[in-house]
C-alpha cells in the first residue's frame, strides 16, 4: 500500500511498484489509509510522514497496536531529513527511512527486501 | 536576616514607650497624695514603668523570637 | 573601733584590693585570656555612671525634690535601648579610626582638626572640674562625719581650713595617684586599660551592695518597711508635699524632660562614659545584654533612695544632718559601726572608680589633643627628633592627671559650699552635654563641618559658662552677688540665671535651653553657610556611613618609606623594646621573616600611624608619619592635594557602585535580547525546515519521474508523454516557490527595490482583472468589477499588481468551477482607499483566519487535494501593503465565501511617500 497526499509521487511510486510486480493500492490521507490497510493487509506499507488528517506516524503506530496487522512491513517517506525526525519514525515502529528525494533504485531495493523478510520478525 | 530587623525595630518602640512612660501627662495622672500597699502612687508608678520596660528590653534583647 | 588610722587602714586595704584585681586583669589580658570580653562586666564597668553623687547625693536630692533624682537614671536606660543604633556606630568607627577618646573622636570625624580636638579637651576639662569637686567633697565629708563617731557632726565648709589640714586636698592627692597607678603604668598603643576596667567593675558590685545593704537596713530594721516609712512622712506636713513631687507646675514637667535629655547625653559624653563604653568594649555585642543589665543595676541602686531619704528626715526632724550624708549617718545614729564602714567603702569605690577613669580619659584626651599638638609644632622642644618619647608621654598624662584632680580641689574650694552635690554634678553633665550637636550630627549628618562644629561648640560652652559656672561661684562670694541680681553692667536682660528675661526654669534646665539653642544654630548655621575642606569630606563619609564599610579605610600617604625609619619613629613613642615587638608581629602576620625585610608600603605606613595613634592621636600620628614617610616635611597643600585624592577616590568609588548598577541593567537587557534572539533563530529553522520540505515534495517527483523514463525505455509514447509532462509541472512549481522565497526574503531583509509613484488603484485593478479574465474564463468563474472612481495612492505599481494577482488566484482556486463568482470593489473614503476581492467559494474558519497571512499556512478542504500554490503568497501581500503604510485583512464565513481586502493611504498632494529607493 501507499499513502501519500502528493498526486505526482503517488503516481510515480505506483507506476514504479506495479512494474516491480508488487499489487498495490493507493490512499490520499491517513484515515483512508487505515481503510486500506484493514481492507487489503498488504505485506509491506509505504507512509508519507505529512499525510493529511492523521500523519504518517500515527498511521505507523496504529499498524504496530493492531494484532490483526501484525508483521506487516513499513516504510516511511519524508520531506524532512533530521535525525530527530528518523528517531520519531522508528519509534512510531516503521522498519525503513527514506527521505525525499529518494532514488528510485533504493526505494525498490528496499521494498523488495522488506517484502522478502515478511513475517513476525 | 529578617530577626535582627524586627527586634531592632521592637526595640525603637520600646524607647518610644519609655519616653511616653516618663513624660507629661502620664507623670501628672499618677502625681497625686495617694498611696498603693502604703508607697505614694507616684513613687510607685515610677518604679513600675521602670521595671516593665528593662523587662520588655530583656525579653526582646534575650528572647529568641 | 571606728578610729581614724582604722578607716584609713580599710580604705588602702580596699584600694589594695582593687589593685589586685587590675593586676589580675592585665595578665589575664597578655595570656589572652580576657575576663573583661563579657556582657556582664561590660554592663558593669557602665556603672562608672553611679558615683558619689549616685551614692551619696540622690538621697540629698529627693530629700527635698521627691523624685527629682530619678531623671538622671531613666535617661541612660532610655538611652541604652537605642545604643544599638547610636553607641554600636561609635564604637565601630572609634575602632576603625583608632579613636583614643571623645577629643579624639571629634577631631576625627571634622577632617582631623587639632584645633577641635583642643576645644573638646578643654570643655571636658573644665567641665569636668565641678563633677570632680563633687567626688572629693564626698569623700572628705563622708570621712570627716565618720571620724566623729559616735557622734554626728557636719564638716567644717569647704575653705574654711588651710590646705594642709584639708581632708579634701589629701582625698585628691591620693586619688591622683591612683588614678597614675591604674592607668599611666605603661603606654598602650590601643590605649586600653583591662585592669582598670575590671577593678572598676568590681568597684561597681561594691557601691550596689554597699547601697542596697544601707536600704535594707534603714527601711527594714530602722523601720516596719516602706509602708511604714512612707506613712509616717504623710503625718509630717513638711515632708507630705514630696509626695505628688510635681505640684501641679509645668515647669517641673519641662525640668523633668529635661534633665532626662540631659542624663541621656552625659551618660554618652561624659569622658569616662565614652572611656568604658566606646573605648573599652571588647564586643559591640555587649551592648545587648547592657541595654537591660545596666538599666536593672541603676533601678536596684535607686529602689531604697527614697526610704533612706524619708527615714533620715523622720531621724533627724530638726536639721542639722545633710541630706547627703543621711546613707552614712543613718547607720551611725543606730551604732551599727560595720554598716557604717561599709557604707563609707561604697562611697569611697564611687568617687574613686569615677575619678580614675575620668583622669585617665581626660589626660589621654590633655596630651594628645592638646600638648603634643603644641610641642610637636614647637620647634625648640625638637620633639620630632628625640629618639624616645614614651616615657615623656607618660610623663605628660601623670602631669595632666594630677593637675585635673588638683583642679577639681580648687573648684570645690572656690564653689563647693554653694550647691548640693547633685547640682554641682548636673554642672558638669550640662558642659558635656555640648559635644552631642558635634557628635550626633557628625554621625548622622555629612554636612557638618568643622567650622560649624568650633563655632557651636564655642558658643554653647560660653552659655555654659556664663549660665552655669559664673553663678556658683557667685554664690560662694568669689564674684559679686550684683551680677546675679542685677546682671552684668545692671543689664537686666544680661542676668545670668535668668538670660533674655527668661525666668521661672531651675539653673540647669535654663542653662540647658540657652547653651543648646546657641550651638546646634552655630553649628547648623555655620556648616551649611560653609563648605567643607576635602578631608573633612572624607572622614564625614567615613563616619556616617561606617556600616557600609567593609575594611579599613586606606591609608592616605602614597610615600614609600623604609621599615627601620617608621620602626625608629613607632619606637620614639612607644619605646624601641615595644616597637621592635609591635614590628616583629606584623612582620610575622605578614610571612615575613625579618623586621627589615618589611617593604615600607602604604600598609606598614597605615601600621605604624595607627600605633602611633592610640598613643598621640590621629591628628598627631599622621603629621609624625608624614615626617619619615616623606623626604620633605609635608606641606600643607600636599596634604591638601592627598587629601583631595582621597576624597576623589571615594566619589570614584561611588561612580563605580552608578556603573555597577547599570552594568546590571545592561546585563539584563542583555539577557532579554539573547532570549528574542533564540525566538528568532527558532522562527527562522522552523521557516528553514519548511521551505525545505516544499522545496523537496516537487523535487522527489522529478527526480522519480526522471529515474523512471531513464530506466524504462520501452514506456509507451502517452505514458512517456504524461510522464514528462508531470516533470515539467513540478519544475515550475519548484521555480515559482524559489522565486516567491527569494522575494519574501527580499521583503523581510528590506533589500527589495521599491519605486514610489502615484497611482490611480482603479488602472491597476483593471490591469489585474484583464490578466487573469483567461484564468476565470478556464474555471468557469465569473468576475465582476465594481470600481468606484477614487484618489490616487502612493506605491509600487507592480508590487500592487502582485498583490491583487495573488488575491485573484486565491479567489478563483477556492471558488466551485461553474458557479463560483469573483467580485473586485474598489472606494475611496477622504484618507484612505479600500480593495476588496470577494469570492462565493468554501470561506475559511475563524481560527484559519488568524494564520493564513503567516508563511506556509496553506488552507484547504482536507477532503480535496491539496491547494495549489507555495504558501507564501498571502504572506507576500500582506508584506507589502504593510510596507506602503497600509494593511490587509481577510473577512469570512465557512460556506459562503472569502473576502480579502487591502486599505491603503491616500497620497497627500505634493508628499512623496518616504519608502526604501
Amino acid at each position: 500500500m501507499i499513502a501519500e497526499d502528493e498526486s505526482s509521487i503517488l503516481l510515480s511510486l505506483e507506476f514504479l511498484l506495479r512494474k516491480a510486480g508488487f499489487d498495490t493500492r493507493v490512499a490520499r490521507d491517513g484515515e483512508e489509509a487505515l481503510g486500506v490497510l484493514t481492507a487489503f493487509r498488504p505485506d509491506v506499507a509505504l507512509l508519507d510522514v505529512m499525510l493529511p488528517r492523521r500523519s504518517g506516524l500515527e498511521v505507523c503506530r496504529f499498524i504496530r497496536a493492531e494484532p490483526a496487522l501484525a508483521g506487516m512491513r513499513i516504510l516511511l517517506l519524508t520531506a524532512k531529513g533530521g535525525r530527530q525526525d528518523l528517531q520519531n519514525g522508528l519509534a512510531a515502529g516503521a522498519d525503513e527511512y527514506l527521505t525525499k528525494p529518494f532514488s528510485t533504485h533504493e526505494l525498490l531495493e528496499r521494498v523488495k527486501a522488506l517484502a522478502a523478510g515478511k513475517g513476525p520478525a | 536576616m529578617d530577626k535582627p530587623i524586627t527586634r531592632a525595630h521592637r526595640i525603637a518602640c520600646l524607647f518610644l514607650l519609655g519616653l511616653f512612660l516618663f513624660n507629661y501627662p502620664m507623670l501628672a495622672l499618677f502625681n497625686v497624695s495617694q498611696t498603693v500597699f502604703g508607697v505614694p502612687v507616684m513613687y510607685a508608678y515610677l518604679f513600675a514603668a521602670w521595671a516593665l520596660v528593662i523587662a520588655l528590653a530583656a525579653a526582646v534583647i534575650e528572647g529568641r523570637g | 573601733m571606728l578610729e581614724g588610722w582604722f578607716i584609713v587602714a580599710s580604705s588602702f586595704a580596699y584600694i589594695g584590693l582593687l589593685f589586685a584585681i587590675a593586676w589580675y586583669a592585665d595578665r589575664r589580658a597578655l595570656a589572652g585570656r580576657s575576663i573583661i570580653a563579657n556582657p556582664w562586666v561590660y554592663s558593669l564597668s557602665l556603672a562608672v555612671y553611679a558615683t558619689a553623687w549616685t551614692f551619696y547625693g540622690s538621697v540629698g536630692r529627693a530629700a527635698t525634690d521627691g523624685v527629682g533624682f530619678l531623671p538622671i537614671y531613666i535617661g541612660p536606660t532610655l538611652l541604652l535601648l537605642v545604643g544599638w543604633f547610636v553607641l554600636r556606630k561609635m564604637i565601630r568607627i572609634a575602632r576603625l579610626t583608632r579613636t583614643t577618646s571623645l577629643a579624639d573622636f571629634v577631631s576625627s570625624r571634622y577632617g582631623n582638626s587639632a584645633l577641635l580636638g583642643g576645644l573638646v579637651t578643654v570643655i571636658a576639662v573644665v567641665g569636668i572640674l565641678p563633677y570632680i569637686s563633687l567626688q572629693l567633697k564626698a569623700v572628705s565629708t563622708s570621712f570627716q562625719v565618720l571620724l566623729q563617731y559616735p557622734q554626728i557632726v557636719m564638716p567644717p565648709p569647704a575653705g574654711s581650713l588651710q590646705v594642709m589640714q584639708d581632708t579634701a586636698f589629701y582625698v585628691a592627692l591620693f586619688m591622683a595617684l591612683f588614678a597614675i597607678a591604674f592607668g599611666t603604668r605603661q603606654l598602650d598603643a590601643a590605649e586600653r586599660h583591662e585592669g582598670m576596667v575590671a577593678a572598676v567593675a568590681f568597684e561597681s558590685l561594691v557601691k550596689l551592695v554597699a547601697f542596697i545593704a544601707v536600704g535594707v537596713y534603714v527601711t527594714f530594721f530602722m523601720y516596719a518597711g516602706p509602708g511604714d516609712i512612707f506613712t509616717r512622712a504623710a503625718g509630717r506636713p513638711d515632708l507630705d508635699v514630696l509626695l505628688a513631687p510635681f505640684g501641679g507646675a509645668a515647669g517641673g514637667y519641662a525640668s523633668w524632660a529635661w534633665l532626662t535629655v540631659l542624663s541621656m547625653l552625659a551618660f554618652v559624653f561624659l569622658p569616662r562614659q565614652f572611656q568604658v563604653a566606646v573605648i573599652e568594649v571588647t564586643d559591640e555585642r555587649h551592648l545587648k545584654r547592657a541595654a537591660w543589665a545596666f538599666p536593672l543595676y541603676v533601678l536596684a541602686i535607686n529602689v531604697f533612695v527614697l526610704p533612706i531619704a524619708f527615714g533620715g528626715l523622720l531621724r533627724f526632724p530638726e536639721g542639722g544632718v545633710d541630706a547627703d550624708t543621711f546613707v552614712l549617718t543613718l547607720p551611725m545614729a543606730m551604732h551599727n559601726e560595720g554598716l557604717a564602714l561599709f557604707v563609707f567603702i561604697g562611697g569611697l569605690s564611687a568617687a574613686t572608680g569615677m575619678v580614675i577613669v575620668e583622669t585617665i580619659a581626660l589626660s589621654t584626651m590633655a596630651c594628645n589633643n592638646l600638648v603634643m599638638p603644641i610641642l610637636l609644632r614647637v620647634r625648640i622642644f625638637r620633639l620630632t627628633e628625640q629618639r624616645d618619647i614614651s616615657s615623656l608621654l607618660l610623663d605628660i598624662r601623670r602631669a595632666a592627671i594630677v593637675a585635673i584632680v588638683m583642679g577639681g580641689y580648687f573648684y570645690y574650694l572656690l564653689a563647693g559650699e554653694a550647691y548640693a552635690l547633685v547640682s554641682i554634678g548636673l554642672i558638669s553633665f550640662a558642659a558635656v552635654a555640648q559635644f552631642a550637636p558635634a557628635v550626633i550630627g557628625g554621625l548622622y549628618w555629612k554636612g557638618g563641618t568643622a567650622r560649624g562644629a568650633l563655632t557651636g561648640l564655642t558658643a554653647g560652652f560660653v552659655v555654659w559658662f556664663y549660665t552655669l559656672m559664673l553663678p556658683a561661684f557667685a554664690k560662694s562670694d568669689w564674684l559679686a552677688v550684683e551680677l546675679l541680681e542685677r546682671g552684668p553692667w545692671g543689664i537686666e536682660l544680661l542676668k545670668p540665671t535668668q538670660l533674655f528675661g527668661l525666668a521661672g526654669l531651675d539653673a540647669t534646665t535654663h542653662a540647658m535651653l540657652w547653651s543648646m539653642i546657641f550651638n546646634v544654630g552655630a553649628y547648623v548655621l555655620v556648616s551649611m553657610l560653609g563648605s567643607q575642606r576635602a578631608g573633612e569630606h572624607a572622614q564625614a563619609t567615613l563616619f556616617v556611613d561606617v556600616f557600609r564599610q567593609t575594611g579599613e579605610p586606606g591609608s592616605r600617604w602614597r610615600g614609600a618609606t623604609s621599615s627601620s625609619a617608621l620602626q625608629a619613629l613607632v619606637g620614639r613613642f612607644l619605646g624601641p623594646a615595644r616597637a621592635a615587638e609591635l614590628f616583629a608581629a606584623y612582620a610575622k602576620n605578614r610571612g615575613v621573616e625579618r623586621i627589615d625585610e618589611l617593604e615600607g608600603d602604604r600598609d606598614l605606613v597605615r601600621f605604624a600611624e595607627l600605633q602611633l595613634a592610640g598613643t598621640i592621636g590621629a591628628a598627631s600620628a599622621r603629621t609624625m608619619v608624614a615626617t619619615v614617610a616623606q623626604e620633605e616635611p609635608l606641606e600643607i597643600e600636599q596634604v591638601m592635594t592627598i587629601i583631595d585624592e582621597a576624597s576623589q577616590l571615594l566619589a570614584y568609588s561611588h561612580r563605580l557602585e552608578e556603573k555597577q548598577a547599570e552594568l546590571e541593567s545592561a546585563t539584563r537587557d542583555l539577557q532579554g535580547a539573547n532570549e528574542r534572539l533564540k525566538e528568532l533563530d527558532r522562527l527562522k529553522d522552523d521557516f528553514i525546515s519548511t521551505v525545505t520540505h516544499e522545496l523537496r515534495t516537487p523535487l522527489t517527483s522529478i527526480r522519480a519521474f526522471s529515474e523512471i523514463l531513464h530506466d524504462t525505455p520501452d514506456l509507451d509514447a502517452a505514458e512517456r508523454q504524461r510522464f514528462l509532462g508531470l516533470v515539467i509541472k513540478e519544475s515550475e512549481r519548484l521555480t515559482r516557490l524559489i522565486n516567491q522565497v527569494l522575494d519574501l526574503a527580499k521583503l523581510e531583509s528590506g533589500l527589495a527595490e521599491w519605486r514610489s509613484e502615484e497611482l490611480d488603484l482603479r488602472e491597476v485593478v483593471a490591469d489585474a482583472v484583464s490578466a487573469t479574465s483567461a484564468l476565470f474564463k478556464a474555471k468557469g468563474v465569473a468576475l465582476e468589477t465594481r470600481l468606484v472612481p477614487s484618489p490616487l495612492v502612493l506605491g509600487d505599481r507592480d508590487r500592487l499588481m502582485q498583490v491583487l494577482l495573488n488575491l485573484l488566484s486565491n479567489a478563483v482556486k477556492f471558488c466551485t468551477p461553474g458557479s463560483g463568482k469573483v467580485i473586485v470593489r474598489l472606494a475611496g473614503d477622504g484618507s484612505t482607499v479600500r480593495v476588496e476581492v470577494a469570492d462565493n467559494g468554501v470561506g475559511i474558519s475563524p481560527e484559519h483566519q488568524n494564520v493564513i497571512f503567516e508563511k506556509f499556512r496553506q488552507v484547504g478542504d482536507p477532503m480535496t487535494e491539496k491547494p495549489a500554490g507555495t504558501g507564501l503568497g498571502l504572506a507576500i501581500c500582506r508584506r507589502i501593503v504593510g510596507h506602503l503604510g497600509g494593511r490587509m485583512g481577510v473577512q469570512s464565513e465557512v460556506g459562503r465565501g472569502s473576502v480579502f481586502y487591502f486599505i491603503l493611504p491616500v497620497a497627500a498632494p505634493g508628499e512623496r511617500l518616504a519608502v526604501h529607493g
